[in-house]
């Protein structure tokens, strides 16, 4: 039971690394990035193949971030200068791209056989040990992000950014582009995601394009709105309130005999929907608060 | 000393010219209104004097420089305030951080405290929502944030657009006050009579062109200027 309950918080505390990241992007700046999990994937791909290779964990986690960054660069260069629709558009459309060019690049990824057998963090201490660890790791490096994204809220640079989200024209007026400053937040919020990616590639040990679908940004999507718009504290509560309700869905087969496997996922993914409606209706503004609209 | 000069300038958003050769000239620490009718390229003359109007032929000298190469934020550090129409303030912010926005502005501080003497209604509200601000005191923090960079010319684009009918005599009393502040104003109005009775000139747009320009009393009593642009004078 221990063990299912830390591998629970080892996935919960992935989903706050990535809602993180989505909070810098749209709760603080506005940017409506759909395609969160492209650079997810980027980050275990990069990661799990560089383990391969025999390089360093460290090294690997650090190249998945900067490489998921980098990734971001180029989206953000051809597409934060359209309107906030088309943004989302182009990034929804770059996830899928992604996912196809892991598909396809057999001779680098596999393609759908995936990659089985990417070098777990800690395997010297085996067992339960070894689980805690990685738990504890994946603790400390989402304190060090929910740090960060204090750090740069309460910055100047942070305060422009909320400025850019309330009201880009006006931004324009005092001088500034907005656009240098959204693929910024682009790239920082990509890196999070890269991080992210590192972390469940090395977690779960085997990756495979399917595990990388537009459902993984709408979950996080789904975090942040449950949590609350724009607060780092969102992002946490939003993320547990997810892999609460993701996983307590499982025992639905307790109270519907007779829906196959199948069909359960299926349903999981209606209760989870159905959720989501519930909180747009009673709490629009998230567990913690919206806020973007203090 | 002519301070802001327009030079034959053309440009618009599309292919389709707003602005078709507008000359216009702007003296240090006057007050100069540019009204006109609707689509007439008053709103697109302002946005191509700060580098928001994507395409802009011609020239416009501020203070001998010309200024169509250069980006927006070399105009503003050149000494260009610019107050945005309607949507210019940011909402979520708090009025001190909606003046912090401005970074690179020396002793930000202390000119805060200046802008909150010279605005004090927006030091007693320094920690309120600016969405929580009246459409009077939004007008007021916007002045004051354009002020943050000290400019000598403040473009004002409509002003008193989003104002109750009662504080629109107030925002143009703020404006009348910006030359003793050592600003001069280049303002975009639609309210052309009250606007024009604070100016030292006015100028009045037709299609994209100057139809009138000149003194802003002489232009308040042209005949033809209230007859086609001005609207009727209204008598208490």
């Amino acid at each position: 039971m221990e063990a299912y309950l830390v591998a629970i918080g080892i996935i919960a505390l992935i989903y706050v690394i990535l809602s993180l990241g989505l909070t810098l992007q749209y709760g603080l700046t506005g940017l409506i990035n759909f395609g969160h999990v492209g650079f997810f994937a980027i980050g275990a791909y990069t990661s799990a193949l560089l383990a391969f290779q025999g390089v360093p964990l460290v090294l690997c986690f650090a190249a998945a971030a900067v490489l998921a960054g980098i990734a971001a660069w180029p989206i953000g260069l051809v597409s934060l200068r359209l309107r906030d629709d088309y943004f989302a558009i182009v990034t929804l459309g770059f996830s899928e791209v992604v996912r196809i060019v892991i598909t396809s690049e057999k001779w680098l990824t596999s393609g759908v056989q995936g990659l089985p057998g990417v070098p777990r963090l800690y395997e010297e201490l085996g067992g339960f040990t070894a689980q805690l660890a990685v738990f504890a790791t994946i603790l400390a490096v989402t304190l060090l992000g929910i740090w960060m994204i204090r750090r740069i809220a309460g910055s100047p640079f942070g305060r422009l950014i909320e400025a850019i989200r309330d009201n880009e024209e006006a931004v324009q007026a005092l001088g500034k582009d907005p656009a240098r400053f959204k693929i910024q937040v682009l790239v920082v919020g990509a890196a999070f995601a890269g991080i992210a990616g590192a972390f469940y590639a090395h977690y779960i040990t085997y990756i495979v394009p399917d595990q990388f679908i537009p459902l993984v940004t709408f979950y996080v999507w789904m975090a942040i709105i449950m949590g609350g718009v724009g607060r780092v504290s969102g992002a946490v509560v939003g993320s547990a309130i997810l892999m609460l309700f993701l996983e307590g869905s499982r025992f639905l087969r307790d109270v519907l005999p007779g829906v196959s496997e199948v069909d359960m996922a299926s349903v999981r993914i209606g209760a989870v929907g159905f959720l989501l409606i519930l909180f747009i209706m009673y709490r629009p503004q998230g567990l913690m608060g919206d806020y973007t609209k203090r | 000393m002519t301070l802001l000069e327009f030079e034959n300038v053309r440009g618009g958003y599309a292919e389709v010219d707003i602005l078709n050769g507008i000359s216009l000239s702007l003296r240090q620490g006057e007050i100069l209104t540019v009204a006109g009718t609707n689509g007439a390229g008053k709103s697109t003359l302002a946005k191509a004097a700060v580098g928001l109007l994507p395409r802009v032929t011609g020239r416009i000298v501020f203070e001998g420089d010309d200024l169509v190469p250069l980006p927006t934020e070399a105009r503003i550090a050149r000494g260009i305030g610019y107050v945005p129409q309607v949507s210019n303030v940011f909402g979520s912010l708090s009025i001190l951080e909606n003046l912090q926005v401005v970074v690179g502005v020396k002793d930000q501080a202390r000119r805060i405290g200046e802008l909150f003497e010279a605005f004090p209604v927006l030091a007693e509200r320094k920690r309120a929502r600016a969405g929580s601000l009246s459409g009077g005191e939004r007008q007021q923090l916007a002045f004051a944030r354009a002020l943050m960079t000290r400019p000598r010319l403040m473009i004002l684009d409509e002003p008193t657009a989003a104002l109750s009918p009662a504080k629109v005599a107030d925002a143009f009393d703020l404006i009348a006050r910006l030359p003793s502040l050592g600003v001069s104003v280049l303002v975009v109005e639609q309210r052309a009579r009250q606007s024009l009775a604070i100016s030292d000139r006015g100028c009045i747009l037709d299609g994209g062109q100057v139809a009138l320009a000149g003194d802003a009393k002489i232009l308040l009593a042209d005949e033809r200027a209230a007859e086609l642009y001005l609207g009727q004078a209204i008598h208490a």
